[in-house]
């Protein structure tokens, strides 16, 4: 943590320590913030960024992410019942998906975990949640710590990934398998790579110490440079996880620690994350409340959509039959030049989402500031629209 | 083997014995366990050196709902009843108050009519709240019928019962503090001090806190229903003593010397308790008299509940502010300007609002008060059981004496000690060469011998925040907890606590009734 005890409010946003690298990059000058930070929506052309991820290879700087360390005696009990699955199946060295539940089993947050020792994990997540997690240790011998700022990170995906790695001179890092971690010595200190990602593509994060990260950075792009790879920001990201069908907090649901309407919350059930709750565990935090909507019935289902046409159904409302009943609304919308797809992933009233309603969205759009209304039809979707093979090829094929 | 009951009730206080004596009336297999060798928690008389005896934990009775007695058929003799209060000044002119009037030298004929008006209207407030002591708190948002009639009804009361005025009156002051309420009625110091003193006595409160009103009728409903402050005889212990003899007489079982361990679950059910010692007793009810943060993070666990109901139990303000005074005295002491009829009344060294205020000041910051205010009584006056001929006891309740003294009570405790007896001194002269022993129990030393978190007798502080159905918190607040099978049945819960046995008899009729979360 920087120290924040006199001069925290004199910065507004916080500088990865990839800053000055990506700001000598960021042609379009089109900066965000992000939580503490201040990073890129994109950084020059959003299309080429995009096609990095897809084509060859990206990199995006992953620092604002919030990360937390847990470890002591307790950190696997703590964490089974912190979590909505089963933790006792995830082994050092390995990496899992979760979402973790308020009392009334509504998503706080989602984000991944790394089993880093036997009684030692990182939690990474999109929102700020030290509160949450130190409230939830009352009674375990456990040591949380917030390390935001103590870890530099970078998301490096792309069917080139693996082979600029290799070209990098991290020996054996084509064995490495989906959700799995190595670590390598770099420049006197350490670098760990695992292969996840949030673009639904072979890739891999790399993790290190603040004061190796430019080191880092320039090492990948030293590497990378017969690979085409290329800086990106959160905008050509933004697109790929929609057609990997990835949810994201405070965009496909509220975060509910920061929802004052408690019934706009969602629950993993009605998010379809029944695969990461597993009631065969007697205890975890939600587990009463899920088990009840269980058996008595969700309020909501998440879909994802292919949409007739080729204009982004973004905001649009989800109706049954044309503009018959309005049954949802659309919480995510792209055009994936990929997949030719428009998709979207939408938040429904049960019980439609069934494979054969008959779902329209209502879909607004302008030309030239002439606004334009149209109607197109729904087709529900069993399976995420981008899921290629090589994304879980152990050794990737170099490209 | 071990034998398996309909229910187990943890800890023989008043409101264990009451709640397990109902469910043994009710037909219900019960035991009843303490840690302590002796049933009735806080509620005790024991000796303190040898040959004296006193009440322990409480030592008045005032509250203890008439219901409780009559339906469990349970008597007891008093040494004393309708005391009144004498509030003491150095210089001899203390001022008396009796059940609707006062008196004093120097008290104003303002004040000596404004009195009688001031006591019939807080007791028409508190008789106003009195009802919902024998309720479940009503919950908010939940159609349950017992929920619905109880809500309408207070708000009734309150508009209907009391009247516009009235219940104008009643929102406008029941949220804010006594200091206010006593400057817009009353003149005399003593007066304003003694009745802020009874509105903050037992909480971590100043007669400036806002709510401080709100105590003041809670501490009124004993009156409200026609009770006096009374001395039982033999001593508070007498009154649990009773209890315990009307549950076993009804069928439950009392086992002392039996601290629990913690509370046994299977698949996120209560199933019983572990003794110290490592025996398992079964029942598919466990009721806990144990204050909640005691109940659900040391017995049960905080991984056994949610993380936000654990939060929320251990966020429950519980720090005592109130030591106990036990001395052993050669002869009977001499207040001041107080007579040998007068002697045996309650009490009160509270010079002015103010000066409790200040005292309070320094338990805020975890500090001992300068100058501690007290209720004082003489219990030896009425009943010689408790003294050698011609010897006394004198029990006093003194603040602020913080649970959390920043220098410890280890090296803190003579120090305070040494406070209070020359406090006392300066309104008893000689008393302190009448003193053959002597004890002090800091909230630290209640929070041992009575197994009571921060040593607060009402098992969590009595704010607005923390009463009715946010007591301890909401998720139990009704008696029954977010674990299936287990209850609470302690002053934690509605309507909390001083010897009134209401949050015991409420939370027999729940589980009688089979009410589950």
């Amino acid at each position: 943590m920087p120290n924040i005890s006199k001069d925290h409010w004199k910065p507004t946003c916080l500088r990865t320590p990839f800053h000055e690298r990506l700001e000598a990059l960021a042609e379009v000058n089109d900066w965000y913030r992000w939580k503490a930070y201040t990073t890129v929506n994109s950084v020059d052309d959003i299309e080429q960024e995009y096609f990095a991820i897809r084509n060859s290879c990206s990199v995006f700087d992953l620092t604002p992410m919030s990360k937390y360390r847990v470890r002591g005696p307790e950190a696997f009990e703590y964490m089974d019942r912190l979590m909505t699955r089963n933790l006792s199946k995830l082994k050092v060295g390995r990496v899992g998906y979760s979402v973790w539940c308020n009392d009334q089993g509504r998503v706080i947050d989602d984000g991944t975990i790394f089993r880093l020792g036997d009684t030692d994990y990182r939690i990474c997540a999109a929102e700020r949640n030290l509160d949450w997690f130190l409230l939830s240790a009352i009674g375990f011998d456990v040591d949380i710590v917030e390390e935001t700022y103590d870890v530099a990170a970078l998301s490096f995906q792309g069917p080139t990934s693996c082979a600029v790695l290799k070209v990098m001179g991290l020996s054996g890092i084509e064995t490495l398998k989906p959700f799995g971690m190595m670590t390598f010595p770099f420049h006197g200190g350490e670098l760990m790579v695992s292969r996840t990602g949030f673009t639904g593509e072979l890739g891999y994060e790399l993790w290190t110490t603040p004061d190796l990260a430019v080191a880092l950075w320039d090492a990948l792009f030293e590497a990378g440079k017969n690979y085409n790879i290329r800086a990106i920001g959160g905008h050509a990201l933004e697109m790929a996880r929609i057609e990997a069908g990835f949810i994201q907090a405070g965009v496909d649901f509220m975060p509910a620690l920061e929802t004052i309407r408690t019934e706009n919350t969602r629950s993993p059930l009605e998010l379809g994350l029944d695969w990461l709750v597993d009631f065969d565990k007697t205890n975890f935090n939600g587990r009463s409340a899920l088990l009840k909507e269980k058996q008595e019935g969700s309020r909501y289902r998440f879909a994802i959509l292919d949409i007739e046409g080729n204009k982004p159904a973004t905001d649009a409302f989800i109706y049954l039959g044309k503009g018959r009943k309005e049954v949802g609304h659309v919480t995510s919308a792209v055009w994936s030049p990929v997949c030719k797809a428009n998709i979207a992933l939408v938040s429904l009233d049960m019980p439609y989402g069934e494979a054969n309603d008959d779902l329209w969205a209502e879909i607004y759009y302008h030309r030239e500031m002439k606004w334009h209304r149209l109607w197109a039809r729904c087709t529900v979707r069993s399976a995420p629209h981008w899921n290629p093979p090589r994304r879980r090829a152990t050794p990737p094929a170099d490209f | 083997m071990t034998k398996t009951y309909d229910a187990i009730v943890i800890g023989a206080g008043h409101n264990g014995l009451i709640c397990g004596a109902y469910l043994a009336k009710a037909g219900k297999s019960v035991l009843i366990l303490d840690a302590n060798e002796q049933p009735g928690g806080a509620c005790i008389t024991r000796e303190f050196a040898p040959f004296y005896k006193v009440s322990a934990g409480a030592h008045l009775l005032h509250l203890l709902r008439p219901e409780v007695l009559s339906e469990l058929g349970i008597s007891f003799d008093l040494a004393a009843e309708n005391l009144g209060t004498i509030a003491l000044a150095e210089n001899g002119q203390h001022v008396t108050f009796g059940a609707n009037s006062i008196g004093g030298i120097d008290v104003s004929a303002d004040d000596i009519e404004a009195y009688p008006k001031f006591k019939s209207r807080m007791l028409e407030f508190a008789e106003t709240l009195a009802p919902l002591m024998l309720k479940k708190p009503p919950r908010i948002g939940k159609t349950d019928f017992e929920d619905v009639k109880t809500g309408i009804k207070l708000g009734w009361d309150i508009r209907f019962g009391l009247g516009k005025e009235k219940m104008q009156d009643f929102l406008r002051i029941v949220g804010i503090n006594i200091f206010d309420v006593l400057n817009e009625v009353f003149d005399h110091d003593l007066v304003k001090g003694a009745i802020g003193f009874d509105a903050v006595m037992g909480t971590h409160m100043g007669p400036r806190t806002p709510t401080s009103v709100l105590s003041y009728l809670y501490r009124l409903t004993g009156e409200a229903g026609g009770n006096g402050l009374a001395v039982p005889k033999g001593g508070m212990g007498a009154v649990t003593a009773a209890l315990a003899d009307a549950a076993q007489k009804g069928g439950a079982e009392i086992r002392l010397s039996a601290p629990v361990k913690r509370i046994v679950t299977s698949d996120g059910v209560a199933t019983g308790v572990e003794i110290d010692g490592g025996e398992i007793v079964s029942a598919p009810i466990v009721i806990s008299n144990a204050d909640p943060k005691r109940t659900f993070l040391s017995l049960l666990g905080a991984r056994h509940v949610e993380a936000g109901f654990a939060h929320r139990i251990n966020k429950i303000r519980i720090r005592g502010s109130v030591a106990k005074l036990h001395l052993a005295l050669n002869g009977v002491p001499q207040f001041s300007g107080v007579d040998d009829t007068a002697r045996g009344e309650r009490l009160v060294i509270a010079p002015s609002m103010q000066h409790v205020e200040r005292a309070f000041d320094h338990s805020k910051y975890g500090e001992m008060s300068e100058h501690p205010v007290m209720e004082i009584t003489i219990p030896s006056l009425h009943d010689s059981s408790l003294a050698p001929e011609g010897k006394h006891v004198l029990s006093a309740n003194i603040l602020y004496a913080p649970y959390t003294l920043k220098t410890g009570w280890d090296s803190g405790k003579e120090i305070f000690l040494k406070k209070v007896l020359q406090t006392i001194e300066r309104y008893a002269p000689g008393i302190s060469d009448l003193v053959a022993h002597q004890e002090l129990l800091t909230p630290v030393d209640l929070e041992n011998e009575f197994h009571m978190t921060g040593g607060h007798w009402h098992h969590g502080e009595f704010g607005i925040d923390q009463l009715l159905m946010m007591r301890p918190t909401y998720g139990a607040a009704q008696y029954k907890t977010p674990l299936p099978g287990l209850y609470l049945c302690g002053a934690g819960s509605h309507p909390g606590g001083g010897v009134m046995g209401a949050a015991g008899r409420n939370a027999a009729k729940v589980i009688l009734r089979g009410e589950t979360n």
